[in-house]
């Protein structure tokens, strides 16, 4: 149908920008993660496994890993505990104003993300908005010292910017549930209750994995918010691997977290692509 | 009179049979859009009554009304002494089978039989005897464990049915459930859901735009016509006595008389016969079969007309024939298909089957 021109015209450019700007990067980082630093700050291009056993040997680096994905995991829940409920009622009752209200949630995306971070450090401070807030309501004595620089702060800050992403599928997967299985579903005695557990959960439940899936990484990945937030106590993985890349001069070692963080979120995209698919019937 | 007793009152003028649902001045408007205009309709316990009407005439708006999926804009709706419009559609006493079947995509065949009895909490022992039993009745068991997009649109159509009757309802809605079904298994389906509604004696109010199948099932045709009921009566007596121009034209084939009165004699063009009605115009519906190719065995005071055949349609047994007769006229005649080709025909009717119908109103 197409002519050989026309075809080689469209994959190329496509194929050479993956292979320039994402398959040589990973390639070159794979290389790396089995190299070594020199004590003269050279890399050494010696292949070895000392990266990946200095990971899990060293404890700041796996428990940071933990660390961080049981903030991705926190952030998770909260996005999905906000996201449904909020695209429950887009979905099936806000009627005419759901297009307004769609908007209302989309434009946060708009605004940059380190404005948004910022704002949160502007709240959660010490001199912030809120403790101004509490103190003056006589509330509290002192300044609440955990809101700012922890993990807490992190988990707020993140779930605030992605229970967007969580909130997109899972508004598109309840629109996509035929409204007669909701009435047939009213018809043969069910509850509304009955009703939502019954059908509309279980087949919106594509959009909720995709979610998930969306806030789980997007947040695993994250280093701006734990670096403006975070503090000591609330660093995350990306952080070392920036500092491994940066100051610490140690590429081989933050290529080797890199790897092992990109195969986690690979993996992880595979599992839920399995589920996604298990749980869709159209 | 408190509101039972006039509901009393009305049920009693079905006739020997109990009214189950009655609809009362029901009317519907969406926005400036009216679609159903005072509606009142009775349906008798165990009858099969379809509401008949082209798209558009607003019969799955009443259905929709019944099932609760739509609020009427005006009158009520009661089932023995209770107003079933101001329940919810999950506390009525009532199930639709859809026209898209609404099967539950994620749950077996078994479990969306299951699925009434199991939301009212039945003992599981007897969930599982009464969806066995139904799925039995419309031959699904074999396919009990199967999910609904790997069973054909027929079986599918029998495990909605399944899915409704488990439930044992006082009134079964059905919305054109047969539409999406070919020709072969739709006349088959027909003949299976009309034992099956005498078999369980359930009320069913059967909706559809195909005039063969309403006549062919049901035991009275409520024919609606842009949201007003034009007439409620047996397949008998809607065929042979239509109420209006609209339902001789909407149900068989019809001519149309548009003639006038004058002492004593109707006349039509250049024919002419008796009738006891006022002077004025009026207007006859003559069925096609009643209309014979002389000669024929019609008593003596047939009207008689030559014509010429203008065009022949072969419809397997019988065969429709278009006659420009004397004076302009045309009218189309059934006869049997024998094969007889004559160009030049005499034809003759019986002034009795010329039955008079009202004007019907003109309405976008």
């Amino acid at each position: 149908m197409f002519s050989r021109s026309y075809k080689a015209a469209v994959t190329v450019p496509p194929v050479v920008w993956v292979t320039v700007f994402l398959l040589l990067p990973y390639l070159l980082m794979f290389c790396y993660s089995f190299w070594s630093v020199s004590p003269s700050q050279t890399i050494v291009h010696s292949w070895n496994l000392a990266n990946y056993s200095e990971l899990f040997r060293v404890d700041v680096y796996w428990k940071t890993l933990l660390r961080s994905m049981w903030i991705a995991a926190r952030v998770t829940i909260f996005s999905l505990l906000l996201a449904y409920p909020l695209a429950y009622f887009l979905s099936l009752h806000a009627g005419e104003r759901k297009d307004l209200l769609y908007q209302f949630v989309i434009i946060p995306l708009w605004v940059s993300y380190l404005v948004r971070a910022y704002a949160w450090k502007t709240i959660l401070g010490s001199d912030g908005v809120l403790n101004t807030l509490l103190q003056y309501a006589h509330l509290t004595r002192h300044p609440l010292e955990f809101l700012l620089y922890s993990p807490f702060a992190v988990v707020l800050t993140l779930t605030h910017i992605y229970t967007p992403f969580a909130f997109l599928p899972i508004y598109a997967a309840l629109e996509h549930v035929p409204r007669k299985l909701v009435e047939a579903s009213d018809d043969l005695g069910a509850t509304p209750g009955q009703t939502f557990w019954k059908i509309i959960l279980p087949l919106s439940i594509p959009g909720v994995v995709a979610g998930a899936t969306f806030a789980f990484v997007l947040s695993l990945g994250d280093f701006l918010a734990p670096m403006l937030l975070g503090g000591p106590s609330g660093i995350m993985i990306s952080n070392i691997v920036v500092s491994l890349f940066g100051a610490a001069y140690n590429w081989p070692l933050g290529a080797a977290i890199s790897l092992c963080m990109l195969v986690l979120v690979v993996s992880l995209l595979f599992f839920s692509e399995r589920l996604e698919k298990k749980w869709s019937f159209s | 009179m408190t509101t039972s007793e006039i509901a009393m009152a009305s049920a009693s003028s079905t006739g020997s049979k109990v009214a189950l649902l009655r609809i009362q001045n029901v009317a519907k408007s969406f926005g400036k859009n009216m679609v159903l205009r005072d509606i009142s309709l009775d349906v008798a316990e165990g009858e099969f009554l379809t509401i008949l009407g082209e798209s558009g005439s607003g019969k799955t708006t009443l259905l929709r009304i019944i099932a609760g999926f739509e609020t009427a804009s005006a009158g009520e709706v009661w089932m023995g002494q209770e107003r079933l419009d101001l329940q919810p559609p999950y506390r009525r006493p009532v199930n639709t089978v859809f026209q898209s079947y609404a099967l539950f995509p994620h749950l077996t065949v078994e479990e969306n039989v299951a699925y009434g009895l199991r939301v009212a909490k039945r003992p599981e022992a007897e969930v599982s005897s009464r969806v066995q039993e139904a799925l039995e009745k419309v031959r699904m068991a074999a396919h009990a464990k199967s999910k609904p997009s790997k069973i054909s649109g027929g079986q599918q159509q029998r495990v909605a049915l399944a899915r409704a009757l488990v439930n044992r309802p006082r009134l079964l809605l059905l919305d054109e459930p047969l539409s999406a079904l070919d020709a072969n298994l739709r006349r088959q389906m027909q003949v299976e859901l009309k034992s099956l509604q005498r078999e369980v004696g359930i009320s069913f109010i059967f909706v559809t735009h195909d005039q063969e199948e309403a006549m062919v099932m049901s035991d009275r045709i409520a024919l609606l016509r842009s949201g007003e009921l034009e007439q409620v009566a047996s397949p008998r007596d809607i065929y042979r006595t239509p109420a209006t121009a609209y339902v001789a034209q909407f149900i068989g084939h019809t001519n149309l008389l548009k003639g006038s009165v004058q002492a004593g004699k109707a006349r039509y063009g250049a024919l002419v016969w008796p009738v006891a009605l006022p002077d004025g115009p009026v207007l006859f519906s003559l069925r096609p079969e009643d209309i014979y190719l002389s000669p024929t065995s019609l008593p003596s005071n047939g009207v008689r007309v030559r014509g010429n055949v203008r065009h022949r349609a072969f419809h397997g047994a019988t065969e429709l024939i278009q006659v420009e007769c004397e004076g302009g006229l045309t009218l189309v005649v059934r006869t049997p298909a024998n094969g007889s080709a004559l160009d030049e025909v005499e034809l003759e009717f019986s002034p009795a089957d010329a039955v008079l119908v009202r004007k019907s109103a003109e309405r976008v």
